[in-house]
């Protein structure tokens, strides 16, 4: 079998020390092959967006390994784990977290232009994956003069944008109507199928429905999931039409 | 779902031969109601009985009878299409039925029913997401004929079904849980009773001296 692109083993998260401390995550092995979407659900609380963020570089293990297409997370240095952001991994925030100062094109463009693309191939970029989420009329709009779904689908396509291998999502449709969601979803979808390794927090049952398997947190510990990742395979091959 | 109301129905916008009316039926429903020749020729004679249908005075140029419906017919499917589904009527759901068993049985894991029906309701789930992105590129790339429309809202529709279901797991799960934390009274009896059934049972089991486990006993 392929290598996985997102490599998760036992990490713990604990926050603070001895009688308050908060065990976020408690154990959680988990892999991401590449063209694979994994849906995490569970409680809030559970420890989904904890186990996002160590995925994303964005926080350390207690304990534990999390490797990106082989590099252990942990190991690298400041440097490193921005070019890592910048190229390799795309995060959709559960509060968008978009740049104020910046409009919707320059936001998503942001990533490229740090990374060495010039300003205009990187707004090229920025306008094509703001078309394909359905928002290319803000292109040059302020984060503060946008609603809520218009923010998020920039935000979606901020961590789109350029040839990401991993794709980072902690509830993006949360601020979207049905219709609007699933076509976000499509579009991790699609990213996927190309070959992307994708990890998508949600609530909604229906939105989960687009990964290959789910897996389900519970006070840290993964409690169950859907199905192996062979598995997956077999079933995407079985339907593949 | 009755057949026979789906045959009244396709009747009602053209004269249909038996094989085609299944073939038809099928092709709009995506295959999620299989039927068989028979039971679409069975169906047909009681509605010939019933006066709601006739047959064609001539066979077609291929020799096969063509079905028609008659005023009554036309009535009967006029009324369907006016009239909601009684849910009342239609069976009640294993699922709540196997819960409420569930909660009121001793020594069951219920969270773990739970757990285990929410993992095989994501992956119906999941398929179900994949039918209907099929389907719905199939609409797109189509001429829009209208049985690929109608697929895609079978497939919605069951979509829709099971993601209710879920959210009432979820919901399940959380008045458990709520439930499990609320101090009461009557927890040293429950577990008593739970206590003397475990006995019950292995004294029973022991006494009846067969190699049938308690759990096949129950099914
Ligand atoms: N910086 C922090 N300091 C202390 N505790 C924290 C910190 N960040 C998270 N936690 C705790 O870790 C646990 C997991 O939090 P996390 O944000 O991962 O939950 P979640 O599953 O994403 O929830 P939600 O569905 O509400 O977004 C929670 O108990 C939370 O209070
Ligand atoms: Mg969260």
């Amino acid at each position: 079998m392929t290598a996985p692109i997102l490599h998760i083993v036992d990490v713990t998260r604990t926050h603070g020390e001895g009688e308050t401390a908060v065990h976020a995550l408690r154990g959680v092995s988990l892999d991401v092959f590449p063209g694979e979407l994994v849906a995490v659900m569970g409680p809030s609380g559970s420890g989904k967006s904890t186990l996002l963020n160590l995925a994303g570089g964005l926080d350390k293990a207690t304990s534990g390994q999390v490797l990106i297409e082989g590099d252990e997370v942990g190991a690298l240095g400041a440097n490193q784990l921005a070019s890592l952001r910048r190229r390799r991994v795309g995060f959709v925030f559960q509060d968008f977290n978009l740049i104020p100062s910046l409009t919707a094109a320059e936001n998503v463009s942001l990533p490229l232009e740090l990374d060495g693309m010039s300003v205009k191939e990187g707004r090229r970029a920025a306008h094509e994956i703001l078309e394909i989420v359905g928002v290319a009329e803000l292109a040059d709009r302020y984060p503060d003069k946008m609603s809520g779904g218009q923010q998020q689908r920039v935000a979606i396509a901020r961590a789109l944008v350029g040839d990401r291998r991993l794709v980072l999502a902690d509830e993006p449709t949360g601020a979207l109507d049905s219709t609007t969601g699933e076509g976000v979803l499509r579009v991790l979808r699609d990213r996927c199928n190309a070959g992307a390794a994708g990890l998508l927090v949600t609530h909604e049952a229906r939105h989960a429905a687009w990964a290959d398997r789910v897996v389900f947190l519970r006070d840290g510990v993964v409690v169950d999931t859907t199905g192996s990742p062979e598995e997956a395979e077999t079933l995407l091959v079985g339907s593949g039409s | 779902m009755s057949v026979k109301l789906g045959l009244l129905a396709l009747l009602a916008e053209q004269s249909m031969y038996g094989a085609q009316l299944r073939s038809e039926f099928e092709a709009r429903t995506g295959g999620t109601w299989p039927l068989n020749v028979g039971q679409v020729y069975t169906t047909l004679a009681r509605l010939e009985r019933d006066g709601m249908v006739a047959q064609d005075a001539q066979a077609d140029e291929e020799g096969r009878i063509l079905y028609h419906l008659t005023p009554l017919g036309l009535e009967e499917v006029t009324t369907w299409w006016r009239t909601p589904v009684d849910r009342d009527e239609t069976p009640r759901d294993e699922l709540v039925i196997k819960l409420a068993l569930a909660v009121t049985t001793p020594g069951v894991d219920v969270p773990a029913v739970v757990q285990t029906q929410r993992t095989a309701t994501l992956r119906h789930l999941r398929d179900l997401t994949r039918l209907k992105v099929q389907a719905s590129d199939q609409q797109a790339s189509s001429d829009g004929t209208s049985n690929d429309l109608a697929w895609l809202l079978v497939v919605e529709n069951l979509i829709f079904a099971a993601e209710s279901e879920v959210r009432w797991l979820d919901h399940v799960e959380a008045r458990l849980a709520a439930e499990a934390a609320r101090p009461k009274r009557a927890v040293a009896s429950t577990d008593a009773a739970a206590a003397e059934d475990a006995e019950y049972r292995t004294a029973a089991a022991r006494s009846a001296n067969t190699t049938t486990t308690s759990q096949g006993a129950r099914k």
